[in-house]
C-alpha cells in the first residue's frame, strides 16, 4: 500500500469519531429503553433500573483487571516452550 | 439390508479408506457425497435399539436412536459434509482419511447404546484426532500430537477402568444415567471431563487445536468436546458438581483467550468457554436445562466451525496466525470478514442469531432452577464471551491496525462452506422452531421477548464499550500464558532431568571411586610381588587366556571321552 492512497472510509479519523458518537447514542437509547419495557426479574436486583447495562460494563471491566493481574503472574514469551 | 443394520457411521468411517485410492475429482465427489449419505441414514433412523451383537456375555447395541442421539449425530453429519467442503483445497490426504474416520467414529460414538461400544469408537476417536494433528508433519506437530495423544490415552483408560468397575458392580453395559458415587461411575465421569477439557487437563486443547492445519482445527473443533458433552448430558444429568466445573470452565476459557495472542488459540479457549455453558447445564439437569445444552451444543458446532474456517482462511491466504501480525484484512476479505463476523455474534449469543436462542435457555433453566449465584455468573460470563470472542477476535484479525496485509478472499469452496455456517447461524436464530424440534423434550420456551432481546442488547452493547475503552490494556504482546501443561512440559521433565543428573553424577562417582580402589589394590598386589614380571602377577593377554581354557576344556572333554 502506498502513502499516497486513500484510506479506506472506514478507518479515517472522521468516520470513526462519527462511530463513537453512533455508540454512544445507542448506548443511551438501551439505557433509556428500561424506562419501557416490563422488567421481568427473577432475583429482585435484575430488575431494578440499568441492570443489564452497568452488569455488563462492570463485570467487563474486572474481567480484564483480572486478566491483567494474573498475566503479570503467568505470561511468558511465546518462544517459551520452543526449546522443548 | 435395511437402515437399521448400518449404523450410520460406518458409511464415513469406512469410506474414509477410500480417499487415498481414488483421483482428486472422485475424492472430491466422496467427500462431499458421503457425509451426505450419513445424514440420510441418519435421518431415516426410527427410535430404538439396533444393531445389537454381543461379546463374552455382555450386550453391544450399536445403535441406539433417539432423539437426543440423533441431535447429535445430525450435527456432525452436517459438519462433516461443510469441513469436508473447506477442505477440498488440503493437500495433505491423510488429514482427510483421519478428519472422516474421526468425524464417523464421533457418530458411531454418540449413537452407541452401551459402554463397551462407546468405548470403541471413543478410542477410535482419540487415534484418528491424534492423525489429523500428525498430519501437519514436522518436528513441532510430532510432539504437539504426542502430548494429545497421550492425554487422551490417559483418559481413555481412566474411562475403561470405570467401565470395568461400573460392569462389575450392576453386571450391565448399558449406557443409562448413572450418579458420581463409587469409584466406577467417577472414574467414567473423569474420563468423560477429560475429553469436555475440564480442569485440571483443559490445556491439551489450546495446546494442540492451534497447531493443526487450516482445515484441520475445523474438524477437530467439533467432535471431541461435543461427543464429551453429548456423553454427560447421557450420563451424569444434575450431578451438582458438574455446575461448579462448568463455571470454572466458563471463566478460565475468558480469561485466557483475554490475554492470548494467537488467533486460533483465541477460538480454541473460547471452545472450552462454551463447552463450560454446556457442562453447567447438564449439572443443573432440568428438562429445560438439557435442552438448552443440546441446543447450545448443535449452534456451537456451527458458529465455532465458522469462526475456525475464517481464522484458517486468514491462516491459509497470508501464512499468519498472531493477532500482532494481522489486522486490517477487512479490506481485502470482505466475505471472510463478514462471516468472521457473523460467528462472532452467534458466539455471543446475539439476538437473531444461533447462540440467542440456545444459551438464553441454560440461563433461563438457572433461575427457574433459583441458582441465584450460578445466574449471576452465568450472565457475566454472556458479557465476557462478546468481550474475548465476539469482539476480540474479529477486531484484532480484521481491524485493528493496518497490517499491509491485503490477501484476497479464499478459494470458492472455502468462502461456499463459510456462507452456509454463517447462513445456518441466523437461519436458526431467526426461525428457532426448527433446532427447538430435534430436542429431547419439548419446548415451551419463548426465546424473544421484547424485555429479553433488550436486556440482552444492553449486555452485549456495554461490554462492547468496556472492550474499546480498555483498549490500550487489550494491546496484543508476543506473549503466551502459562497453562496446567506447564507442569508435565516443563516442571516434571525439569525435575527429572536434575534428578537424573544428580543420578549420573553420584553414579559417576561412585565409578570413580571404585575403579581408584580397584587400581590401589592392583598397586598393592603388584607390589607385594615385586612388579607384575613374577609368576603370579604376569600380566597375560585375554587371548592367551581363553585359548589356554580351551585347551583345558579340550583335554576335560577328551579324558572323559577315554574314560
Amino acid at each position: 500500500m502506498s502513502g499516497t492512497e486513500e484510506k479506506h472510509w472506514l478507518v479515517r479519523a472522521k468516520t470513526i469519531r462519527w462511530l463513537w458518537r453512533g455508540g454512544i447514542v445507542l448506548l443511551t437509547l438501551l439505557v433509556l429503553a428500561d424506562f419501557f419495557i416490563h422488567a421481568h426479574s427473577s432475583f429482585k436486583i435484575d430488575g431494578s433500573f440499568g441492570f443489564y447495562s452497568w452488569y455488563g460494563l462492570i463485570t467487563c471491566v474486572v474481567m480484564v483487571l483480572f486478566a491483567k493481574a494474573l498475566g503479570i503472574l503467568l505470561k511468558r514469551k511465546d518462544t517459551y516452550y520452543d526449546n522443548d | 439390508m435395511t437402515m437399521t443394520d448400518l449404523p450410520p457411521g460406518l458409511v464415513l468411517l469406512f469410506g474414509a479408506f477410500l480417499l487415498p485410492l481414488v483421483g482428486k475429482n472422485i475424492r472430491s465427489g466422496l467427500i462431499l457425497i458421503l457425509p451426505l449419505v450419513t445424514l440420510g441414514l441418519v435421518w431415516n433412523l426410527p427410535t430404538g435399539s439396533f444393531v445389537i451383537s454381543s461379546m463374552f456375555d455382555y450386550e453391544l447395541v450399536f445403535l441406539r436412536s433417539d432423539p437426543l442421539s440423533r441431535l447429535f449425530a445430525t450435527v456432525f453429519s452436517i459438519m462433516a459434509f461443510v469441513g469436508g467442503l473447506y477442505a477440498l483445497n488440503q493437500k495433505s490426504v491423510m488429514e482427510l482419511v483421519a478428519a472422516f474416520v474421526y468425524a464417523g467414529s464421533a457418530i458411531g460414538a454418540v449413537l452407541s447404546g452401551d459402554l463397551i461400544s462407546l468405548f470403541i469408537f471413543w478410542e477410535i476417536m482419540a487415534v484418528a484426532s491424534t492423525m489429523v494433528l500428525f498430519s501437519v508433519g514436522g518436528k513441532q506437530s510430532y510432539s504437539v500430537s504426542m502430548r494429545y495423544f497421550m492425554i487422551h490415552m490417559f483418559g481413555g483408560s481412566l474411562l475403561l477402568v470405570g467401565i470395568l468397575f461400573y460392569i462389575l458392580d450392576t453386571g450391565s453395559t448399558a449406557f443409562t444415567a448413572m450418579q458420581p458415587n463409587n469409584i466406577g461411575t467417577i472414574l467414567i465421569l473423569m474420563g468423560f471431563l477429560i475429553n469436555a477439557a475440564a480442569p485440571p487437563l483443559s490445556a491439551w486443547l489450546s495446546d494442540s487445536y492451534s497447531e493443526a492445519s487450516f482445515s484441520g482445527t475445523v474438524f477437530l473443533s467439533a467432535f471431541t468436546t461435543k461427543t464429551a458433552v453429548y456423553v454427560l448430558i447421557r450420563g451424569f444429568p444434575g450431578s451438582e458438581i458438574l455446575i461448579y466445573i462448568g463455571i470454572f470452565m466458563i471463566f478460565y476459557g475468558i480469561i485466557y483467550a483475554l490475554l492470548e495472542n494467537d488467533m486460533r488459540r483465541i477460538l480454541a479457549y473460547s471452545i472450552v468457554n462454551q463447552v463450560g455453558f454446556m457442562v453447567t447445564g447438564i449439572g443443573i439437569g432440568t428438562e429445560m436445562a438439557l435442552n438448552g445444552v443440546a441446543a447450545h451444543a448443535f449452534a456451537h458446532i456451527v458458529y465455532k466451525a465458522l469462526l475456525l474456517m475464517s481464522a484458517g482462511s486468514v491462516l491459509y491466504m497470508t501464512g499468519k496466525r498472531k493477532c500482532t501480525d494481522l489486522g486490517g484484512l477487512f479490506q481485502s476479505m470482505p466475505i471472510t470478514t463478514l462471516c468472521g463476523i457473523v460467528g462472532a455474534l452467534a458466539i455471543s449469543s446475539f439476538p437473531w442469531t444461533s447462540g440467542f436462542i440456545s444459551k438464553s435457555m441454560i440461563g433461563q433453566s438457572a433461575a427457574d432452577a433459583n441458582l441465584m449465584i450460578v445466574w449471576f455468573f452465568l450472565l457475566a460470563a454472556s458479557a465476557g464471551v462478546f468481550l474475548h470472542a465476539g469482539i476480540k477476535f474479529p477486531w484484532f484479525v480484521f481491524f485493528q491496525k493496518d497490517s499491509g496485509l491485503r490477501p484476497p478472499d479464499p478459494p470458492w469452496n472455502m468462502k461456499l462452506a463459510m456462507i452456509l455456517f454463517a447462513g445456518l447461524c441466523i437461519g436458526l436464530g431467526i426461525w428457532p422452531e426448527f433446532l427447538y424440534a430435534l430436542l429431547p423434550y419439548p419446548v415451551t420456551y419463548e426465546p424473544y421477548t421484547v424485555t429479553h432481546v433488550v436486556n440482552i442488547l444492553q449486555l452485549l452493547m456495554f461490554s462492547g464499550f468496556a472492550f474499546f475503552i480498555m483498549l490500550p490494556l487489550m494491546r496484543r504482546t508476543l506473549t503466551i500464558t502459562l497453562d496446567f501443561d506447564w507442569l508435565y512440559r516443563r516442571a516434571l521433565p525439569n525435575l527429572f532431568r536434575r534428578m537424573f543428573s544428580i543420578i549420573w553424577k553420584a553414579d559417576n562417582a561412585l565409578r570413580q571411586a571404585f575403579l581408584l580402589r580397584l587400581n590401589q589394590s592392583l598397586d598393592l598386589l603388584s607390589r607385594q610381588h615385586k612388579g607384575t614380571s613374577s609368576l603370579l602377577s604376569h600380566t597375560y593377554p585375554a587371548g592367551s587366556m581363553v585359548m589356554w581354557v580351551a585347551v583345558i576344556l579340550a583335554a576335560y572333554l577328551f579324558l572323559s571321552f577315554i574314560h
